[in-house]
């Protein structure tokens, strides 16, 4: 599969607080998305949509922005796998292109927590509500808590986080939330759900994203301009809520990063520059890890000394990720991925060729990888 | 039941049904269930089938109440109003002796909680709704140590 398929086309909304419904945000990235790859909405016959997660119980919600951009697609639906849809949707549309089920694909995601409501981010969890438990936070922070237990992971580390993505969101000017961050003022955010901080946590986003996958040689034929092929994906998830998992310190990175790498053919070391889903510094700070750029708890050797930013070892979200860019989960990644590889980036790194991108959902249930490159 | 503490009308409640009442039930006892299956798995929450071998030869098991604490947060924003006057407060996983693992609060104050550290069950019975907490046994486990 390495290098059969492109992302041909990218394309997003302005993000932030929008008070626009959601299918209206999915059909304006489509459209962008569209416009970029230089396709005419025609030739479109996949539409795969990530559920809003403000409203995950909407039904036929697939058919509803296929219905805004006036498709009849083959192939069409709505997904729920948290914030790795954006990324497996890629991959489903893949699978439907190598099988002849469908030619061009959309895969789109919006949501309007910040205008809308934010109660999918605060609800009760089960019958655990008479105990407090409340929040996706939370999950994270029992995490965050086993984390520091178990390697001794120091708050420099969750800091280096959390001021790579505000250094590099700082001067986007797309992005959300535009203040850099020092370890000062980090020490000083207040607890939300102790041990994480508010500056752990990611932001409350209203926001589109879409992007446009055929195959390669499809894209010759349109002659698409700008197209970055797609050398590995994977996927992987454990389903487990939390009190069932064994161990609370390993993601499901290990897996689903494994299959993109082997697809590819590549090593971490090959990596130019990453995008790391960053709901919490936690998740980046395990990403990292589970993906094999350091040994297990050893992050800290790894994001010390701005190793993370711009001009260091390996930049990370460097449109500033879900801490800074926007809170929307996951598909502003892939495209700040596919920047990278164009060149385009406003924080671009240097002559990139790999360029990594991770999705992850749920409270660290689902995970899934790609890695673009030429 | 004279003694009974009422709740907050906004409180919020299990969701009990013909599958979960043995254990709410249960729990208005003073008492911990969970299944156990023929097969040899145990569990929590409870469920219809047994999550490993996907059998029904199961039966509620009562625990010993003995478990480890395996993490714990603590929050200082209360999502719900019904929490507004407690924070902050904490909520912990802890693993019960016979495996299942279960949502709980542990109630000593969060300075003293550690990983690892030994708790017992806890369940006050005067509330509308018993729920299965926790004290830390002392001078037992973890790092924890009588300060």
């Amino acid at each position: 599969m390495r290098g059969r398929y492109v992302i041909a086309g990218v394309g997003h909304t302005d993000f932030g607080k929008l008070g626009l419904d959601t299918v209206t945000l999915n059909a304006m990235a489509c459209g962008r998305a569209l416009q970029d790859a230089g396709v005419d909405k025609s030739l479109v016959d996949g539409l795969f949509v990530k559920v809003p997660t403000s409203a995950p119980k909407e039904i036929l919600y697939g058919q509803k922005v296929s219905e805004a951009l006036g498709l009849q697609p083959r192939w069409g639906g709505a997904w729920d796998q948290g914030g790795a849809a954006n990324i497996t949707l890629i991959n489903m549309a893949m699978m439907a292109i190598e099988t002849g089920q469908c030619d061009i694909a959309l895969i789109s995601y919006a949501d309007n927590p910040r205008s809308g409501t934010r109660q999918a981010y605060a609800r009760p969890r089960g019958n655990e509500a008479p105990y407090g438990w409340f929040s996706t936070a939370a999950g994270y922070a029992m995490i965050h808590r086993r984390h520091v237990a178990e390697h001794g992971t120091p708050e420099r580390a969750f800091a280096a986080v959390a001021m790579a993505a505000r250094k590099h969101g700082a001067t986007n000017p797309k992005a959300q939330l535009r203040k850099p961050l020092n370890m000062d003022e980090y020490m000083a955010s207040p607890w939300v759900v102790e041990p994480l901080r508010r500056d752990d946590c990611c932001l409350v986003s209203d926001g589109g994203a879409a992007v446009v996958v055929m195959s390669a040689d499809r894209a010759r034929q349109l002659q698409v301009k700008n197209p970055v092929p797609i050398l590995g994906i994977g996927g992987a998830q454990t389903s487990f809520d939390l009190p069932l998992r064994e161990t609370l310190t390993s993601t499901q990175a290990v897996r689903s990063g494994a299959q993109a790498f082997r697809m590819a053919g590549l090593k971490p070391q090959d990596v130019d520059v990453a995008q790391i889903y960053d709901c919490f510094t936690i998740t980046a700070l395990m990403t990292l890890e589970d993906y094999g750029f350091c040994k297990k708890g050893r992050v800290n050797d790894f994001v010390r000394d701005g190793q993370i930013e711009i001009g260091g070892v390996l930049p990370i979200n460097t449109a500033g990720g879900l801490l800074s860019e926007t809170g929307m989960p996951g598909m502003q990644l892939v495209i700040e991925g596919v920047r990278q590889i164009r060149g385009t980036a406003n924080v671009q790194v240097p002559n990139a060729k790999v360029s990594l991108v991770s999705n992850q959902g749920g409270v660290m249930h689902t995970h899934s990888t790609l890695i673009l490159g030429n | 039941m004279s003694a009974m503490k009422e709740l907050q009308t906004d409180y919020p409640v299990p969701e009990v049904d013909h599958i979960n009442r043995p254990y709410w039930d249960g729990l208005k006892e003073g008492k911990l269930f969970y299944q156990a299956c023929a097969c040899g798995h145990h569990w929590l929450p409870p469920r219809a089938l047994c999550p490993q071998c996907l059998g029904t030869e199961w039966q509620w098991k009562m625990a010993c109440g003995q478990a480890e604490l395996i993490s714990w947060v603590v929050y200082h924003v209360a999502y719900h109003p019904a929490f507004k006057d407690k924070v902050p407060y904490n909520v912990a996983i802890v693993a019960l002796d016979e495996g299942p693992r279960l949502m709980t609060n542990i109630l000593d104050d969060s300075e003293h909680l550690s990983i690892g550290a030994k708790v017992s069950l806890l369940v006050d019975t005067t509330l509308a709704v018993p729920l299965a907490q926790f004290q830390l046994v002392k001078n037992t486990g973890g790092t924890y140590e009588v300060l």
